[in-house]
Protein backbone atom coordinates (compact mmCIF):
# COMPACT_ATOMS: atom_id res chain seq x y z
CA UNK A 1 0.00 0.00 0.00
CA UNK A 2 3.25 2.21 0.81
CA UNK A 3 3.92 3.97 -2.23
CA UNK A 4 7.81 3.82 -3.29
CA UNK A 5 9.06 7.60 -2.48
CA UNK A 6 12.77 6.14 -3.46
CA UNK A 7 16.01 8.08 -1.94
CA UNK A 8 13.68 11.02 -1.22
CA UNK A 9 11.70 8.84 1.47
CA UNK A 10 13.26 10.98 4.53
CA UNK A 11 11.81 14.34 2.88
CA UNK A 12 8.61 13.50 1.95
CA UNK A 13 7.41 11.08 4.82
CA UNK A 14 8.90 14.39 7.30
CA UNK A 15 7.28 17.21 5.32
CA UNK A 16 4.22 15.23 6.08
CA UNK A 17 5.01 14.25 9.64
CA UNK A 18 5.79 17.61 10.75
CA UNK A 19 2.73 19.79 8.58
CA UNK A 20 0.22 16.91 10.23
CA UNK A 21 1.89 17.44 13.69
CA UNK A 22 1.69 21.49 13.14
CA UNK A 23 -1.74 21.21 11.44
CA UNK A 24 -3.13 18.46 14.63
CA UNK A 25 -1.48 20.94 17.39
CA UNK A 26 -3.18 24.14 15.51
CA UNK A 27 -6.76 22.42 15.76
CA UNK A 28 -6.17 20.64 19.10
CA UNK A 29 -5.14 24.32 21.20
CA UNK A 30 -7.92 25.94 19.46
CA UNK A 31 -10.65 23.43 20.10
CA UNK A 32 -9.14 22.80 23.97
CA UNK A 33 -8.78 26.93 24.33
CA UNK A 34 -12.50 27.23 22.86
CA UNK A 35 -13.85 24.87 25.41
CA UNK A 36 -12.11 26.52 28.48
CA UNK A 37 -13.34 30.01 27.51
CA UNK A 38 -16.94 28.60 27.08
CA UNK A 39 -16.96 27.51 30.75
CA UNK A 40 -15.32 30.17 31.95
CA UNK A 41 -17.85 32.32 30.36
CA UNK A 42 -20.67 30.43 31.87
CA UNK A 43 -18.85 30.57 35.02
CA UNK A 44 -18.69 34.42 35.03
CA UNK A 45 -22.31 35.27 33.35
CA UNK A 46 -23.68 32.51 36.51
CA UNK A 47 -21.90 33.99 39.16
CA UNK A 48 -22.93 37.58 37.77
CA UNK A 49 -26.71 36.54 37.67
CA UNK A 50 -27.14 35.16 40.98
CA UNK A 51 -25.17 38.34 42.86
CA UNK A 52 -27.69 40.06 40.71
CA UNK B 1 -30.92 37.42 2.48
CA UNK B 2 -29.88 40.32 5.38
CA UNK B 3 -26.62 42.68 5.23
CA UNK B 4 -23.34 41.51 5.72
CA UNK B 5 -22.81 43.46 8.28
CA UNK B 6 -25.51 42.12 10.55
CA UNK B 7 -22.19 39.61 11.68
CA UNK B 8 -21.12 42.61 13.49
CA UNK B 9 -23.31 41.85 16.30
CA UNK B 10 -21.77 39.23 18.31
CA UNK B 11 -24.78 37.37 19.46
CA UNK B 12 -25.72 37.03 15.80
CA UNK B 13 -22.06 35.96 14.99
CA UNK B 14 -21.72 33.07 17.55
CA UNK B 15 -25.13 31.49 16.72
CA UNK B 16 -24.28 31.41 13.12
CA UNK B 17 -21.05 29.75 13.61
CA UNK B 18 -22.88 27.36 16.16
CA UNK B 19 -24.68 26.49 13.24
CA UNK B 20 -22.34 26.51 10.23
CA UNK B 21 -19.10 25.29 11.87
CA UNK B 22 -19.90 21.66 11.99
CA UNK B 23 -20.33 21.73 8.41
CA UNK B 24 -17.21 23.83 7.22
CA UNK B 25 -15.30 21.47 9.70
CA UNK B 26 -16.54 18.23 8.31
CA UNK B 27 -16.15 19.19 4.87
CA UNK B 28 -12.18 20.30 5.25
CA UNK B 29 -11.06 17.19 7.09
CA UNK B 30 -12.98 15.47 4.01
CA UNK B 31 -11.13 17.69 1.58
CA UNK B 32 -8.20 16.94 3.33
CA UNK B 33 -8.09 13.24 3.97
CA UNK B 34 -9.27 13.01 0.20
CA UNK B 35 -7.10 15.22 -1.11
CA UNK B 36 -3.63 13.77 0.73
CA UNK B 37 -4.32 10.84 0.18
CA UNK B 38 -5.12 11.28 -3.34
CA UNK B 39 -1.69 12.95 -3.72
CA UNK B 40 0.58 10.61 -1.47
CA UNK B 41 -0.51 7.35 -2.62
CA UNK B 42 -1.98 7.19 -6.10
CA UNK B 43 -0.11 9.88 -7.90
CA UNK B 44 3.05 8.89 -10.11
CA UNK B 45 6.92 10.17 -9.51
CA UNK B 46 7.86 13.55 -11.42
CA UNK B 47 10.26 12.62 -13.96
CA UNK B 48 12.30 15.27 -12.56
CA UNK B 49 11.55 15.84 -8.63
CA UNK B 50 10.90 12.45 -7.75
CA UNK B 51 8.71 11.50 -4.84
CA UNK B 52 9.56 14.73 -3.43
CA UNK B 53 6.38 15.89 -5.66
CA UNK B 54 4.33 14.75 -3.22
CA UNK B 55 4.94 17.78 -1.11
CA UNK B 56 3.52 20.22 -3.10
CA UNK B 57 -0.12 19.09 -1.44
CA UNK B 58 1.29 20.61 1.67
CA UNK B 59 4.02 23.08 0.33
CA UNK B 60 1.41 25.06 -2.59
CA UNK B 61 -2.12 24.82 -0.42
CA UNK B 62 -0.06 26.06 3.30
CA UNK B 63 1.95 29.06 0.97
CA UNK B 64 -1.61 30.16 -0.44
CA UNK B 65 -3.26 30.09 2.69
CA UNK B 66 0.08 31.81 4.54
CA UNK B 67 -0.80 34.70 2.07
CA UNK B 68 -4.58 34.85 2.22
CA UNK B 69 -4.63 34.55 5.70
CA UNK B 70 -2.86 37.89 5.87
CA UNK B 71 -4.94 39.24 3.68
CA UNK B 72 -8.04 38.38 5.32
CA UNK B 73 -6.44 40.34 8.36
CA UNK B 74 -5.97 43.41 6.13
CA UNK B 75 -9.77 43.17 5.22
CA UNK B 76 -10.84 42.58 8.78
CA UNK B 77 -8.47 45.63 10.24
CA UNK B 78 -9.61 47.94 7.50
CA UNK B 79 -13.43 47.14 8.91
CA UNK B 80 -12.21 48.06 12.18
CA UNK B 81 -10.86 51.16 11.66
CA UNK B 82 -13.39 52.40 9.45
CA UNK B 83 -16.20 50.89 10.75
CA UNK B 84 -15.46 50.19 14.71
CA UNK B 85 -16.94 46.28 14.70
CA UNK B 86 -15.25 44.37 17.21
CA UNK B 87 -15.78 41.20 15.27
CA UNK B 88 -13.96 41.93 12.81
CA UNK B 89 -10.88 42.90 14.85
CA UNK B 90 -11.07 39.76 17.00
CA UNK B 91 -11.37 37.59 13.63
CA UNK B 92 -8.05 38.95 12.27
CA UNK B 93 -6.44 38.26 15.95
CA UNK B 94 -8.31 34.71 15.44
CA UNK B 95 -7.00 34.39 11.70
CA UNK B 96 -2.95 35.18 12.93
CA UNK B 97 -1.95 32.20 14.43
CA UNK B 98 -3.96 30.19 11.96
CA UNK B 99 -1.81 32.36 8.83
CA UNK B 100 1.33 31.81 11.23
CA UNK B 101 1.26 28.13 11.44
CA UNK B 102 0.23 27.88 7.29
CA UNK B 103 3.67 29.91 6.83
CA UNK B 104 5.72 28.03 8.74
CA UNK B 105 4.55 24.55 7.05
CA UNK B 106 5.12 26.33 4.14
CA UNK B 107 8.93 27.13 4.90
CA UNK B 108 9.70 24.07 6.50
CA UNK B 109 8.33 22.05 3.36
CA UNK B 110 10.15 24.22 1.08
CA UNK B 111 13.42 23.79 2.84
CA UNK B 112 12.86 20.07 2.96
CA UNK B 113 12.09 19.91 -0.89
CA UNK B 114 14.91 22.34 -1.91
CA UNK B 115 17.57 20.55 0.28
CA UNK B 116 17.64 17.67 -2.32
CA UNK B 117 16.43 19.25 -5.21
CA UNK B 118 18.53 22.72 -4.52
CA UNK B 119 21.32 21.14 -2.70
CA UNK B 120 20.36 23.59 -0.14
CA UNK B 121 17.98 23.89 2.80
CA UNK B 122 17.40 27.75 2.18
CA UNK B 123 18.17 30.76 -0.08
CA UNK B 124 18.19 34.61 0.41
CA UNK B 125 16.08 33.82 -3.09
CA UNK B 126 13.14 36.91 -2.83
CA UNK B 127 10.41 34.60 -2.06
CA UNK B 128 11.64 32.73 0.32
CA UNK B 129 13.09 35.73 2.29
CA UNK B 130 9.64 37.68 1.59
CA UNK B 131 8.04 34.52 3.20
CA UNK B 132 10.30 34.46 6.42
CA UNK B 133 9.63 38.36 7.00
CA UNK B 134 6.01 37.65 6.30
CA UNK B 135 6.52 35.06 9.42
CA UNK B 136 8.32 37.60 11.37
CA UNK B 137 5.13 40.02 11.09
CA UNK B 138 2.78 37.17 12.16
CA UNK B 139 5.00 37.28 15.24
CA UNK B 140 5.00 40.69 15.65
CA UNK B 141 1.07 41.03 15.36
CA UNK B 142 0.86 38.51 17.91
CA UNK B 143 3.03 39.27 20.03
CA UNK B 144 1.39 43.19 19.71
CA UNK B 145 -1.92 41.72 20.84
CA UNK B 146 -0.51 39.84 23.51
CA UNK B 147 1.06 42.82 25.03
CA UNK B 148 -1.50 45.72 24.79
CA UNK B 149 -4.22 45.44 27.65
CA UNK B 150 -6.64 47.56 26.26
CA UNK B 151 -8.95 45.51 23.51
CA UNK B 152 -9.21 49.16 21.49
CA UNK B 153 -5.72 50.10 21.80
CA UNK B 154 -4.51 46.35 20.64
CA UNK B 155 -7.09 46.37 17.69
CA UNK B 156 -5.81 50.04 16.27
CA UNK B 157 -2.43 49.35 16.83
CA UNK B 158 -1.79 45.75 15.19
CA UNK B 159 -4.66 46.87 12.53
CA UNK B 160 -1.52 49.39 11.56
CA UNK B 161 1.09 46.93 12.00
CA UNK B 162 -1.18 44.21 9.63
CA UNK B 163 -1.05 47.17 6.80
CA UNK B 164 2.46 47.55 6.94
CA UNK B 165 2.86 43.93 7.02
CA UNK B 166 0.58 43.63 3.63
CA UNK B 167 3.64 44.48 1.61
CA UNK B 168 5.03 41.52 2.23
CA UNK B 169 2.03 39.41 1.90
CA UNK B 170 2.16 40.80 -1.43
CA UNK B 171 5.59 40.55 -2.07
CA UNK B 172 5.26 36.53 -1.02
CA UNK B 173 2.88 36.39 -4.30
CA UNK B 174 4.74 38.02 -6.71
CA UNK B 175 8.55 38.01 -5.41
CA UNK B 176 9.13 35.64 -8.25
CA UNK B 177 7.46 37.70 -11.18
CA UNK B 178 9.48 40.94 -9.52
CA UNK B 179 12.76 39.61 -9.69
CA UNK B 180 14.17 37.32 -12.34
CA UNK B 181 16.65 35.90 -10.13
CA UNK B 182 16.49 33.40 -6.87
CA UNK B 183 15.94 29.93 -7.03
CA UNK B 184 12.13 29.50 -6.28
CA UNK B 185 10.23 28.41 -9.94
CA UNK B 186 6.95 30.12 -10.92
CA UNK B 187 3.42 29.56 -9.65
CA UNK B 188 2.46 25.62 -9.59
CA UNK B 189 -1.38 27.46 -10.77
CA UNK B 190 -2.49 29.88 -12.74
CA UNK B 191 -5.33 31.23 -14.82
CA UNK B 192 -2.82 30.21 -17.40
CA UNK B 193 -3.37 26.72 -18.23
CA UNK B 194 -0.02 26.48 -19.75
CA UNK B 195 1.73 27.41 -16.59
CA UNK B 196 0.04 24.77 -14.38
CA UNK B 197 1.30 21.33 -12.67
CA UNK B 198 0.66 18.33 -15.40
CA UNK B 199 -2.93 17.34 -14.83
CA UNK B 200 -2.48 14.03 -12.48
CA UNK B 201 -0.97 16.21 -10.15
CA UNK B 202 -3.04 19.44 -10.85
CA UNK B 203 -6.64 17.50 -9.98
CA UNK B 204 -5.68 16.24 -5.97
CA UNK B 205 -3.47 19.69 -5.55
CA UNK B 206 -6.79 21.68 -6.05
CA UNK B 207 -8.92 19.39 -3.59
CA UNK B 208 -6.33 19.96 -1.09
CA UNK B 209 -6.44 23.60 -2.00
CA UNK B 210 -10.10 23.31 -0.92
CA UNK B 211 -8.72 21.57 2.38
CA UNK B 212 -6.59 23.90 3.50
CA UNK B 213 -9.06 26.75 2.45
CA UNK B 214 -11.97 24.95 4.37
CA UNK B 215 -10.09 24.47 7.34
CA UNK B 216 -8.91 28.11 7.74
CA UNK B 217 -12.57 29.27 7.29
CA UNK B 218 -13.61 26.50 10.52
CA UNK B 219 -10.29 27.51 12.17
CA UNK B 220 -10.84 31.80 11.94
CA UNK B 221 -14.70 30.86 12.82
CA UNK B 222 -14.05 28.63 16.01
CA UNK B 223 -11.06 31.16 16.92
CA UNK B 224 -13.31 34.11 16.67
CA UNK B 225 -16.24 32.53 18.36
CA UNK B 226 -13.63 32.06 21.02
CA UNK B 227 -12.31 35.54 21.24
CA UNK B 228 -15.90 37.13 21.74
CA UNK B 229 -16.68 34.91 24.36
CA UNK B 230 -13.08 35.75 26.28
CA UNK B 231 -13.53 39.62 25.58
CA UNK B 232 -16.82 39.29 27.23
CA UNK B 233 -15.52 37.49 30.22
CA UNK B 234 -13.11 39.85 30.39
CA UNK B 235 -15.79 42.80 30.34
CA UNK B 236 -17.66 40.90 32.87
CA UNK B 237 -15.15 40.55 35.39
CA UNK B 238 -14.13 44.26 34.62
CA UNK B 239 -17.86 45.62 36.01
CA UNK B 240 -17.28 42.71 38.47
CA UNK B 241 -14.69 44.03 40.17
CA UNK B 242 -16.06 47.57 39.89
CA UNK B 243 -19.44 47.13 41.97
Amino acid sequence: MMPELGKYAQAVLSSYGLSLLLLAGLVGISVIRSRRVARDLRAVEERVKRNG
Amino acid sequence: MGSIWEYANPKKFIATVDRVLPFVAGLAVLSLVVGLIWGFFFTPEDYRQGSTVKIIYLHVPSALMAINAWMMMLVASLVWLIRRHHVSALAARAAAPVGAVMTVIALLTGAIWGQPMWGTWWAWDPRLTSFLILFLFYLGYIALWAAIENDDTAADLTSVLCIVGSVFAVLSRYAVNFWNQGLHQGASLSLDKEENVADVFYHPLLVCIAGFILLFIALVLLRTRTEIRARRTRALLARERMT
